[in-house]
């Protein structure tokens, strides 16, 4: 692992994309940041523009108006970006995936590099999933 | 001239005042992190952000904006902190003894990086930046004044000298200026003018991360925003150097001293990060309300007690 590349994952920035989410994931997310779960003491702090992330975690449903905002989010990101889909929606559209808006699940719409399954996921598994990404 | 470069490059310049400034800067995080009961991040975290946004990441240039003057903002910003910091950190440190009149001269050039964020905020075209920067230069407006007048204030302690090496002198003979009442008023004032400086939390609506994503920050990414992240670590090491040279003595690295100089700079940072996690963050309506009434009157309150010898 060179520098740049142990560099890189030592300290990633995450921004949250929030389709049409339920809010449940959203909460979950936000828990990982809490006390109890600090994701901090891996570097990975929560920044406010998309041009500073090096993570686009992207949950809930993406219907026909999320899916232009998705692709200028990602458009707009500094390059390399990491994208996790979080939660069942985001993976595969979960109870939406029949539905009239839908817009694919967000793989069918932008690269991702991660699943983390689960509706919602525990923090201990979106943790885990990070730990994943890490490793890789 | 080699050893000009030497000062400005390494030591006490950019290099020393980065590095020392990181390692604060991960002392501010850790202390964050202790008193919300986390756990914090590594010790070498911000050298790795550092390198990650500057060797790393892409730059992307604003498509509305002015190129140029947007990337050439945060070059400005680095020169202005390691320039400051190099007539701070010589006299501070005890390596040279400065020239008469840098007080001002130092006034003049902790006002560059700021003023470079104004400039290149608005070089971005984007209108949250925008409204960061007109925020950024209304915090400028409201806290400078306070801070001339705790210069002036300590210049009248130091009996009408304007040599920053010469005020360090008169304290290590007489006593430091802290020790007194108006020493001590003084030394608060200019806690919230490093704390409006620093833009930390009671005064960081310039760049309110919840409410306009970073404000002046928000189109910056890779080796620029690396750029501001490296004069913000010289700038979180040089003020509190900056206040302690001229009220607690300056600092002293020779033999045991080293401890109690580790010391004095922890202790200005502790009080910065203590107020910055205990405090909501201001209207910037509020904050100049409290510079200009309650700030302005503390500091002439103790330029008063100081003239009567308090």
């Amino acid at each position: 692992m060179g520098f740049k590349e142990f560099c890189f994952k030592k300290s990633l920035w995450l921004f949250h994309f929030g389709g049409a989410s339920c809010n449940n994931c959203d909460i979950e997310i936000l828990d990982c940041l809490t006390p109890r779960y600090d994701v901090e003491r891996f570097g990975m702090l929560l920044v406010g523009s998309i041009r500073h992330a090096d993570v686009l975690l992207v949950n809930g449903s993406i219907n026909q108006r999320d899916k232009s905002r998705l692709l200028e989010i990602y458009e707009q990101a500094s390059k390399p970006i990491v994208v996790v889909a979080i939660g069942a929606c985001g993976c595969t559209g979960g109870i939406f995936a029949e539905g009239n808006t839908f817009a694919g699940p967000v793989d069918k719409i932008i690269p991702v590099d991660a699943y983390i399954p689960g509706c919602p996921p525990k923090p201990e598994a979106i943790l885990a999933g990070i730990v994943k990404l890490l490793n890789k | 001239m080699a050893e000009q470069l030497f000062y400005f490059l390494i030591y006490p310049g950019l290099l020393f005042a980065a590095v020392i400034g990181a390692f604060l800067s991960w002392y501010d995080r850790k202390i964050t992190a202790w008193v919300q009961f986390r756990k914090g991040p590594p010790l070498f975290q911000p050298f790795y952000d550092f390198f990650k946004l500057l060797l790393v990441k892409e730059t992307i240039l604003p498509k509305h904006g002015s190129k140029g003057v947007f990337l050439a903002a945060p070059i400005f910003a680095v020169f202005g902190a390691s320039i400051a910091g190099v007539f701070i950190l010589l006299p501070v440190m005890g390596i040279e003894t400065g020239f008469k009149g840098d007080i001002i001269v130092i006034f003049y050039l902790l006002t560059i990086p700021s003023l470079t964020y104004i400039i290149g905020a608005l070089a971005s075209g984007n209108p949250l930046a925008a409204l960061g920067g007109s925020r950024e230069m209304k915090l400028i407006l409201s806290y400078e004044l306070t801070f001339i007048l705790v210069l002036a204030g300590i210049i009248q302690k130091a009996g009408m000298t304007i040599s920053f090496s010469e005020i360090i002198s008169l304290q290590t003979l007489n006593g430091v200026f802290a020790g007194s009442l108006s020493g001590i008023i003084l030394f608060i004032v200019f806690i919230f003018c490093i704390q409006a400086k620093l833009a930390l939390v009671p005064f960081d609506a310039p760049e309110a991360e919840t409410e306009i994503s970073e404000g002046i920050m928000i189109e910056y990414s890779g080796t620029p925003y690396a750029m501001i992240k490296l004069t913000k670590y010289i700038m979180f090491f040089i003020l509190p150097a900056f206040l302690i040279g001229l009220l607690w003595g300056g600092l002293n690295f020779e033999g045991i001293n080293i401890l109690w100089s580790i010391l004095k700079i922890l202790f200005v940072v502790l009080l910065l990060t203590l107020i910055r996690n205990t405090n909501p963050r201001v209207k910037i309506k509020q904050a100049i309300r409290y510079f200009i009434v309650w700030m302005n009157l503390l500091a002439i309150i103790a330029i008063v007690l100081s003239y009567f010898g308090l």
